[in-house]
């Protein structure tokens, strides 16, 4: 059987920019996929191919072996994309209704508008919802055809802290139903508790495609930042940090280990303070992995 | 994997029976569109038709309530087809909802023609307010062959101002299209003489607008109702399919152009 998603050596130019250079992956039916990268990656390229709504420059994309342009193809898919909006004048159920007429075997409607968390606001018209809401709506969008595969680009783009959790989770249990999941994020907390694999894009290249223990490994994973006058590259020598960066008196620096990163810091004598660790987010990891890919230590 | 379902697709018919209740559903909820488009005209045979309804046009037995009644449908219907298409493609291309719906199994037939089922039916509309309203209040009377030829020729006629809307929906932005509509629509509303008989209107007007699109639609109107006309009623028709295919092809460049730069 065709896989449910392929790109074969797919290139794309917009104008002078290549945006993907070649980039090759298969999605399995069953699969939970997170494609991770930093801003301009290519990301979306890669979905919008996958999706019919761009053409590749050179190479493949294909949905189910068919072009994605198929409708049949498209009958088995899902898709919520970003900043695209709806119609403000019509119900959330109607609206709902209306996408289910485009599918052979939609979910029911009261059905798609509970996986959504918009039971209360059913009724309401869809200019009345928060962002948060509206981003929701367009998840029960995605999801109310029944498909296959449910294509995600950045789904918690915008969205606190709390909203993300309950995105993901709802994101899970559709992945649960043993469908195919294929989303966009540059969190990797968010690829690590969905995905079973994770194809990390930077600059139109994949440079990893591996389950996330395996990526995460190979990204410092805090971030540090103090101030230190007296803070000289000898001091640094032989820390498993990567990605160094200082202005003035300020030092931010990635590592996996900040605990024994400090101690030998203070064990150095060097003069700390406004200390500050923090989650680094894959993008400033990938940033800095690409950048000084010879400095990287682990 | 269980949950696999075989490749079909949705029947079609469901689809735009839904497609066109959400198209109109969109419609009517703003009344900055439904409230003028079924009012306005109204309003304007209220003002300039009814005072003089009784009046016969010169050298005819035509009364001015007829004719201006022909004048309002042809006005109405080409503003439904113009500002229901022009407004609401610009504006989902604001919103990149079109970008959402190519990525849905929707075929573009469907989306389409659900849209001119919509504005088709909001026409009608207008005619089912403007006709009682000039019944009653003008007390025009025509023969029922003269009201259903009327109806079905601003209806039929219309359409190359369908092609006129959605070109003016791809080419302008969400924010100027109504601007832009009312730039060219009430002028040439005017120049065609929709509002005031075509011998009132200043003579380097005159000149121009038996080459206007709306002028010929007028015709249709006014010959429906008895009234006198420049030429033959083909040739109307004749300059109307002129114009729609030259509207039609300026939105099929416009839509091509759009989707060179969106979707390549």
């Amino acid at each position: 059987m065709a896989p449910a998603a392929q790109l074969v050596d797919a290139t794309k130019k917009y104008g002078s920019v290549e945006a993907l250079k070649g980039v090759s992956f298969e999605i399995e039916l069953g699969d939970v996929v997170a494609m991770l990268g930093p801003n301009g990656a290519g990301k979306t390229t890669a979905i919008s191919l996958l999706l019919g709504l761009r053409k590749p420059t050179s190479g493949k994309a294909l949905l189910f072996g068919l072009e994605p342009t198929n409708l049949l193809a498209r009958s088995r898919v899902g898709v919520m994309l970003q900043e695209s909006g709806v119609p403000g004048m019509l119900k959330v159920s109607e609206i709902v209704d209306l996408f289910r007429s485009y599918y052979p075997v939609p979910l029911p409607r009261d059905r798609a508008i509970a996986m959504a968390g918009l039971e209360e606001k059913a009724g309401s018209l869809v200019k009345e919802l928060s962002g948060g809401q509206r981003q929701r709506l367009y998840f029960a969008l995605a999801v109310c055809g029944n498909p296959d595969v449910l294509f995600l680009d950045e789904p918690t783009v915008g969205m606190d802290v709390e909203g993300r959790r309950s995105f993901i989770e709802r994101i899970a249990e559709f992945a649960k139903l043993g469908r195919t999941v294929v989303l966009t994020t540059h969190y990797l907390e968010e690829a690590d508790q969905l995905a079973k694999r994770v194809i990390v894009i930077d600059r139109g290249l994949v440079i990893a495609d591996a389950p996330p223990a395996e990526i995460k490994s190979k990204v410092a994973g805090k971030r540090v930042r103090f101030n230190a006058p007296t803070l000289d590259q000898k001091d640094l020598e032989g820390l498993p940090v990567s990605a160094v960066t200082s202005r003035d008196h300020g030092v931010q620096l990635l590592t996996n280990q900040p605990e024994a990163v400090l101690r030998e810091l203070f064990r150095r004598g060097v003069d700390i303070s406004e200390l500050e660790v923090s989650g680094a987010d894959l993008e400033d990891a990938f940033i800095a992995l690409t950048t000084h890919p010879a400095k990287a230590t682990q | 994997m269980s949950a696999v379902t075989a490749p079909v697709r949705a029947p079609m018919g469901p689809m735009l029976v839904r497609q066109t209740s959400a198209e109109f559903l969109k419609l009517w909820r703003v009344p900055a569109f439904s409230a003028t488009s079924l009012l306005l005209p109204i309003v304007f045979y209220a003002f300039i038709g009814i005072g003089q309804a009784n009046e016969t046009l010169p050298g005819t037995h035509v009364k001015f309530g007829a004719y201006f009644l022909a004048s309002m449908a042809v006005y109405s219907v080409a503003n439904v087809m113009i500002f229901s298409f022009g407004i609401s493609v610009a504006t989902e291309r604001g919103m990149k909802t079109d970008l959402l719906m190519r990525a849905t199994p929707l075929p573009p037939l469907v989306y389409l023609l659900s849209r001119c089922i919509t504005a088709i039916v909001f026409a009608a509309l207008t005619l089912a307010v403007l006709f009682p309203f000039a019944y009653i209040a003008g007390g025009v009377r025509l023969e029922a062959e003269q009201w259903f030829t009327l109806a079905y020729r601003v209806l039929l006629g219309s359409v190359p101002f369908i092609a006129l809307g959605f070109a003016i929906g791809y080419l302008s932005g969400p924010n100027s299209a109504v601007a832009v509509i009312n730039l060219i629509y009430l002028p040439t509303a005017f120049a065609s003489g929709l509002f005031f008989p075509k011998q009132l209107l200043p003579e380097i007007i005159q000149n121009i607008s038996p080459y206007l699109p709306l002028y010929r639609f007028g015709q249709l109107g006014w010959d429906a109702v008895g009234a006198p006309t420049s030429e033959s009623v083909t040739t109307d028709w004749l300059y109307l399919a002129g114009y729609g295919i030259a509207f039609f092809a300026i939105a099929i460049w416009a839509y091509r152009r759009e989707e060179s730069r969106k979707f390549s």
